[in-house]
């Protein structure tokens, strides 16, 4: 006898499902099905929990218990006044409040020649055939957040550059959450990277301190061949929020792809990275830096599959944990039979400051070629006593000592960032926690 | 009162229910005065230093330090230099990440905001480094890497009378900083030492070899063996150990 299998939900899971029912039905074509496919995967799977090995380290299930209304749309005045990283540098700055475009903060006007911008629910009214290739780039297996954000954002945006254009300018993507009642917001992205094209995409998140508001983006990146695509995030959510985040690549044959994610926001954060090495010869690099302190949560996992030969991946990611705080890496590299000539090489480290903080590093390699050089290392540890002493026999405080080594540890990967405006912000983001902790 | 005064001190590492490294040491340095402490290997020579300098990894079980009256070992590492203690280390650490100019100026800072003396500006700052690194040779750009990251054991030496020459101690603790040196090496960090000597300044230079007295010429010579001072006296003492070795205090004290 089959028992009728009645799933039970949290109450984060029924007002997800709840939501996700109330959808309107209409609409054909590919996009309408994959949101009611999406719709339809979340209902069934609901949030992942510790059973879930992508996920056994951030119980999703158990660490986002309470519902929370779909957030609805921010005032341009209170969009205004949240949105404030990366203010004042050299960007072009677009404002993403709850979810959706504020185009009376976004400059979107004197765009370079071969630089487009529209917004996603422009893109979906209009029927844009650049939608053709939203959820082209599809993980492995069923991610529950990458699930409701297909099936719950309407509004992001739509970039593309065009084959051969040098955009210099980096365009900054401002997401905010901008409310006094703690919501949901659903932001989707699509970059599209022509051949030969170069491009700087930066995002930041942040919203309220003590709202227990959530975020949950995803945006596709389509880099063509011998393209050259910079990705730098900034991720300083409120203290009580919950960020969730999925980067999905595909790398087109001889490009340079390099990502940094700087995250030291958020209750508890999860970033997803999935990036499919398409084209041969192509070099990619993904590396961030992760600053957490009390009870915060902060989980980077990477997904990196290289299909082709002769790619070359880095990875670097620097962890700084105080108090209580938990952060976690994984790295997945599966190098395919076909991609010969790989080079991939892992790092994960992490700086523990307080007794209680736990780093769980787990990197994976599944390898089927036989002529790669593939490599992976982790490492946890307290700062070094002996070089403390030496800062300090010199009259540096305990403190400032500490601070300066936390710096150039992680100063380590900042360096990284290619973009000059963006790397020195970070460095300055790095400082200002380390100031924080006094 | 001496500027340091080092009495009847015992210490042990810390944690260690074992025996005593230092077993009543007693030591008065004045001001303008330059002690050198010889002794063989395992006498007590470095924790001496590392225990002035603050190291968290000894045990103080009896004894006092003060310097100009003030119990030095109440104090914290970095109030100890500020206070005008030095070490000159053996080994100098590498501290990837950290530029040295950065490092200098964060430790003068560090020290002249604990007196309640104004920060160095920049054009000053830069003016005094200049200076004080053109006398030992040190190339700017030096400077501008991670402190002694890729240095040479000589670099690493000049970097430290560097930060003695910046920082000016009162009392100035050389641990073997011959050690690792050549002849000419040797020359230009003995002639920086030199140039620091003052009616002020104490300084506590600890070697094995003669060799560094021939350049840093004492006032006193002080044999340690076992964790004490053996024996005392003028800069003659250290050209008949240099002769005779140590054999005798080790069998005497044995």
């Amino acid at each position: 006898m089959n028992a009728d299998i009645r799933p039970i939900r949290t109450p984060a899971e029924q007002a997800l499902v709840s939501a996700l029912g109330s959808l309107p039905e209409t609409g054909g074509g590919r996009l309408a099905d994959l949101r009611r496919a999406s719709a339809r995967a979340f209902v069934e799977n609901g949030l992942p929990h510790r059973r879930v090995e992508e996920w056994k380290y951030t119980d999703l299930r158990n660490l986002m218990r309470e519902a929370v209304p779909l957030a609805s749309p921010a005032t341009v005045a209170r969009a205004d006044a949240g949105a404030r990283l990366l203010n004042g540098a050299d960007l072009r700055r677009i404002v993403v409040a709850n979810g959706a475009v504020v185009r009376e903060l976004s400059d979107l006007d004197g765009l370079e020649e071969g630089l487009s911008i529209a917004t996603l629910a422009d893109a979906l009214a209009s029927g844009d055939a650049v939608l053709g290739q939203l959820g082209g780039i599809v993980p492995a297996r069923y991610d529950a957040a990458l699930a409701l954000n297909t099936a719950l954002a309407s509004d992001g945006l739509v970039i593309t550059v065009a084959p051969g254009a040098q955009i210099e300018r980096p365009v900054h993507v401002a997401h905010v959450f901008a409310g006094d009642i703690a919501a949901a917001s659903f932001a989707r992205s699509l970059v599209i990277v022509g051949a030969g094209a170069h491009f700087t995409y930066a995002e930041s998140f942040e919203g309220p301190e003590g709202l227990a508001y959530q975020a949950n983006v995803a945006t596709e990146f389509v880099v063509g061949d011998e393209a050259h695509l910079d990705v730098v995030r900034l991720q300083e959510e409120g203290a009580a929020a919950i960020h969730l985040a999925t980067l999905l690549f595909d790398v087109g044959r001889k490009a340079q792809l390099h990502t940094f994610g700087f995250s030291s926001g958020a209750a508890v954060a999860r970033t997803s990275l999935y990036a499919t090495l398409s084209g041969a010869d192509s070099h990619v690099a993904f590396n961030g830096a992760v600053l957490v302190k009390d009870r915060q949560h902060v989980d980077s996992t990477l997904f990196v599959d290289h299909t082709v030969p002769g790619c070359e991946s880095r990875e670097l990611f620097k962890h700084v944990l105080d108090d209580n705080s938990r952060a976690v890496f994984q790295g997945k590299i599966v190098v395919r039979q076909a991609a010969q000539k790989t080079d991939g090489r892992m790092m994960s480290r992490a700086l523990l400051l307080g007794d209680d903080a736990e780093m769980d590093n787990k990197p994976e390699l599944e390898i089927f070629a036989d002529d790669v050089a593939c490599g992976h290392g982790a490492t946890c540890g307290a700062i070094d006593e002996d070089l403390l002493f030496y800062l300090r026999a010199r009259g540096i405080p305990l403190k400032e000592a500490q601070s300066l080594l936390v710096q150039a540890f992680v100063g380590e990967a900042i360096e990284l960032v290619e973009n000059d405006v963006l790397r020195e912000a970070l460095v300055e983001r790095a400082e200002g926690w380390l100031r924080a902790r006094g | 009162m001496a500027m340091l005064e080092i009495d009847n001190l015992h210490a042990k590492i810390d944690g260690d229910e074992g025996k005593e490294i230092l077993k009543g040491l007693s030591l008065k340095v004045n001001p303008g005065e330059v002690h050198a402490i010889m002794g063989p290997n395992g006498s007590g020579k470095s924790t001496l230093s590392y225990i002035l300098a603050g190291k968290e990894d000894y045990e103080v079980t009896d004894g006092s330090v003060t310097l100009d009256g003030e119990d030095l070992l109440e104090m914290e590492i970095d109030e100890r230099a500020a206070k005008g203690v030095f070490l000159a280390f053996q080994y100098p650490i590498e501290v990837p990440g950290v530029a040295t100019m950065t490092f200098l100026r964060a430790a003068l800072n560090a020290q002249r905001k604990k007196r309640g003396e104004a920060e160095i500006s920049t054009p000053d700052f830069l003016r005094l480094v200049k200076a004080k690194s053109g006398a030992l040779g040190i190339n700017p750009d030096m400077l501008k890497r991670g402190v002694n990251v890729g240095f040479s054991g000589g670099e690493k030496k000049r970097m430290e009378i560097l930060q003695m020459a910046i920082l000016e101690p009162k009392i100035c603790i050389l641990d073997e900083t011959d050690s690792g040196l050549d002849i000419d090496a040797l020359k230009v960090v003995s002639e920086g030492v030199n140039a620091l000597r003052s009616p002020d300044r104490g300084m506590i230079v600890i070697t094995h070899y003669q060799r560094l007295l021939n350049h840093i010429v004492p006032d006193f010579v002080h044999v340690m063996n076992k964790g004490r001072i053996v024996r005392s006296g003028g800069k003659e003492l250290a050209l008949e150990l240099e002769a005779n070795g140590y054999a005798e205090y080790q069998q005497d004290a044995a």
